[in-house]
């Protein structure tokens, strides 16, 4: 009898410590802090009643996020065990060893890339581009949509005013140079006794956020980083005449219809601007048009969203992130079961139910998916024809090279179009020479 | 220290410290004594100040990038000096902060001078708006930067409207316009820091003796000859002490502006320890960014030697 309780107390012992051993780990993730991070925040809660794991969740700002989380993995930190990169960190977090590569663990544990949308698993996953190494899980779809007020594009007088200038139906815009013109019909018209603007466009100077924005409208018109690819040829496509046409046009959309002191905007100053009623249209990431179509104000009938206008080709400039395990993390074992957890479908349907972009084919893949939402349509046929920025080791550098050359020329009005293409290239030229690829 | 009957340095160290410690003492000069009091902070000096320095030079002759730990460093000479010293925006942005610091500085001192005589003056409530006036200068630029980009809101911000209630302007975009945004940083820095130049001003007027001015009354001197004779000279030190600090602060200037325009529209408010930033550590080209370090350094310790002499000459 005595043994027997010992054995029974030393049990129950060896068990409490067991659940005191999961209650005590615990995992830290990185991302931007913004609407999905909250959506995976309540998901993760999931994770945490099912492994005993703690999550802990490190969120910065979008115009900080690349800052301080690049720096974070150069320095080997170890704030972070699973970090949502930018699509373009994947060349440097590979090359520099900062990511785990996955492989391995997606052979042994049975998760397979095709079960992922292939433009995604294609910018978030590999490094070399296209190549089948795998240095992240795809975690958030995303590109760069439009919002546009649904209820001024209905109401009658309004149509009216718009034929009667243009000649043809408001509707929503299927080309760059429709959307500009929609955008100056509205620009200073007043409407329920408030003036009003035309769109809210990406201006934004210290991140990346006028890039973003001008390459909506230069991927459209054709634009191309190098003439060969695996090259770096880059004249003649990075200042071919139709990159030099976007750019000029999307000045010409700046300077004609973005509200006042629209010069240094992103994507909440984008928000702000729509929702305060200010602006017709506004540009940004599918990732906000969850919140937007609830919102109490502009959610409902009030707002409707549609994909990045084509112009000579349908395009739009990816977004989104895949999740990595970080290299310098001690606990790699657990960061790699929140990815196995990650991926399963059902968790995949939950994440999307929750206003994260599921990339699972099970979930986006579902014939019921693009009528779940009023922007999963579009969604999908923006990750249709996605294309991203350089995603080389050294990307910050080419990005900050497009931010000031662009900006410069855009809401400063440095220059011509042509010339700061120009400029462009002599910049990234010395960036590729300095990283040895030239 | 001198006399026969004062002990030697040595021996007072040896007096006041541990007798086995003590012993070692006696036996050293005053001038060894000295240097081991003063070698720890001398090893310190050299450590965080001379070596990084020294660091920093060696690093502007290679392409270093300290993002890249494992990537060969090669020296590659002159390259980054001739890049940075061969680039107009490099000269864009000296050019920038140049405009930054000349116009901080006149205003700075103008104003911070007129306020100091005003407040000197001694009425009623002087103590009140001495304190009212210091406020600015306590706030974080950061925070400074943040707020008074909702006051330049072209829109709804108060500045757009106080302007529009003396001149019909309409909606003034102070920091997305090319023309006004170098003047926008400007103004928010003298509205930040002109309350330092005014206390150093204050010092300087409080130590002139009031007997001068009555000597210059007797000489039926009016209130410009008084100002121009004696009040000037006399806290002349003062003010080119207030503007060598302010000179130097605002060459290196980044928070504030940073939040208020991030350097835009393009790069016409990108002063130069901005860019130097963003080489240094946005887009980690650790080699090319010390040499612009480096020449800032010349540059800024070339400026206050010359400003120095010129303070100490006015001082004697």
């Amino acid at each position: 009898m005595r043994k027997i309780g010992t054995f029974v107390a030393t049990a129950l012992l060896a068990a409490g410590a067991g659940a005191a051993n999961a209650q005590d780990k615990e995992l830290t993730l990185c991302w931007a802090a913004w609407d999905p991070a909250n959506a995976l925040v309540e998901l993760s809660k999931d994770f945490t009643a099912q492994t005993g794991i703690k999550m802990n969740f490190e969120f910065v700002p979008w115009t900080n996020f690349a800052d301080r989380m690049l720096n974070e993995l150069n320095s080997g930190g170890k704030l972070c065990d699973l970090m949502i990169g930018d699509s373009q960190w994947i060349g440097g977090g590979a090359t520099y060893g900062h990511y785990v590569k996955l492989n391995d663990f997606f052979d042994a544990e049975g998760i397979s890339m095709d079960d992922f949308l292939p433009a995604t698993v294609y910018a978030y996953s590999t490094w070399p581009k296209g190549t089948p190494n795998y240095y992240a899980l795809p975690a958030m779809g995303d590109a760069l949509g439009w919002v546009y007020r649904k209820d001024w594009f209905e109401r009658p007088e309004i149509r009216e005013a718009f034929k009667a200038e243009y000649g043809r139906d408001l509707e929503v815009p299927t080309t760059w140079v429709e959307l500009k013109e929609i955008a100056e019909f509205f620009q200073g018209r007043e409407i329920d006794g408030e003036t009003r603007y035309g769109a809210a466009i990406y201006t934004e100077r210290g991140s990346e956020g006028i890039t973003m924005g001008v390459t909506a409208a230069l991927y459209p018109w054709g634009f191309k980083y190098v003439n060969t690819p695996g090259e770096y040829d880059m004249e003649g496509a990075v200042n071919s005449p139709e990159a030099v046409e976007a750019l000029e046009f999307y000045k010409s959309l700046y300077d004609c219809c973005t509200p006042p002191g629209h010069s240094d905007a992103y994507m909440v100053a984008n928000l702000d601007a729509y929702k305060s009623g200010q602006v017709a249209m506004q540009m940004n990431w599918f990732a906000f048009f969850p919140g937007i179509a609830k919102d109490e104000v502009v959610g409902g009938d009030v707002s409707g969203f549609f994909v990045n206008p084509g112009q000579n080709i349908e395009a739009s400039t990816l977004g989104g992130q895949g999740i990595s395990v970080v290299a310098y993390s001690d606990k790699q074992d657990e960061a790699l079961q929140y990815i196995k957890w990650f991926a399963q479908p059902d968790v995949q349907a939950k994440w999307w139910e929750l206003g994260g972009y599921a990339v699972h084919v099970d979930v986006a893949g579902a014939p019921d998916f693009p009528d779940s939402t009023p922007f999963a349509g579009e969604f999908l046929k923006a990750m249709d024809g996605v294309q991203d920025f350089w995603q080389e080791p050294i990307y910050a550098e080419l990005m900050l090279a497009m931010q000031k050359r662009i900006h410069d020329y855009v809401v400063a009005g440095d220059g011509t179009a042509k010339e700061a293409l120009d400029k462009l290239i002599e910049d990234w030229t010395i960036s590729f020479e300095d990283d040895g690829k030239l | 220290m001198s006399g026969g009957a004062m002990e030697s340095v040595a021996d007072a160290a040896a007096r006041a410290t541990p007798k086995r410690v003590a012993g070692r003492l006696r036996g050293l000069s005053d001038r060894a004594i000295a240097w081991l009091f003063i070698s720890p902070t001398i090893v310190l000096l050299l450590a965080i100040n001379i070596f990084p320095l020294l660091w920093t030079v060696y690093l502007s002759f290679t392409n270093y990038r300290a993002n890249q730990p494992g990537r060969e460093v090669k020296w590659i000479g002159t390259r980054n000096y001739e890049r940075l010293l061969g680039s107009e925006d490099v000269w864009g942005y000296m050019q920038a902060t140049a405009h930054f610091l000349v116009w901080t500085m006149v205003l700075q001192v103008i104003i911070g001078l007129g306020l100091a005589l005003l407040i000197n003056r001694g009425f009623r409530t002087s103590g009140f708006w001495t304190t009212v006036i210091l406020i600015p200068m306590m706030l974080s630029p950061a925070v400074v930067g943040t707020f008074w980009t909702y006051l330049y809101q072209p829109q709804t911000g108060i500045f757009s409207y106080i302007i529009n209630t003396f001149v019909e302007v309409g909606a003034l975009n102070m920091i997305g316009s090319v023309s006004l945004a170098p003047w926008a940083i400007v103004i928010v820095d003298t509205w930040m820091w002109t309350p330092y130049i005014m206390l150093l001003c204050l010092a300087g007027l409080r130590s002139i003796p009031p007997y001068l001015y009555e000597a210059a009354e007797i000489d039926r001197a009016n209130a410009l000859q008084k100002f121009w004779y004696i009040t000037l000279p006399r806290i002349l030190p003062f003010l080119m002490l207030a503007v060598l600090f302010r000179g130097i602060e605002n060459f290196k200037m980044f928070d504030m502006v940073v939040e208020l325009t991030s350097g835009g529209p393009g790069s016409t408010t990108e002063l130069a320890s901005i860019n130097l930033k963003r080489e240094a550590f946005e887009k980690w080209r650790t080699g090319y960014a010390s040499a612009f370090a480096v020449i800032l350094f010349v540059t800024v310790f070339g400026l206050a030697s010359i400003y120095v002499k010129a303070l100490n000459r006015v001082r004697s």
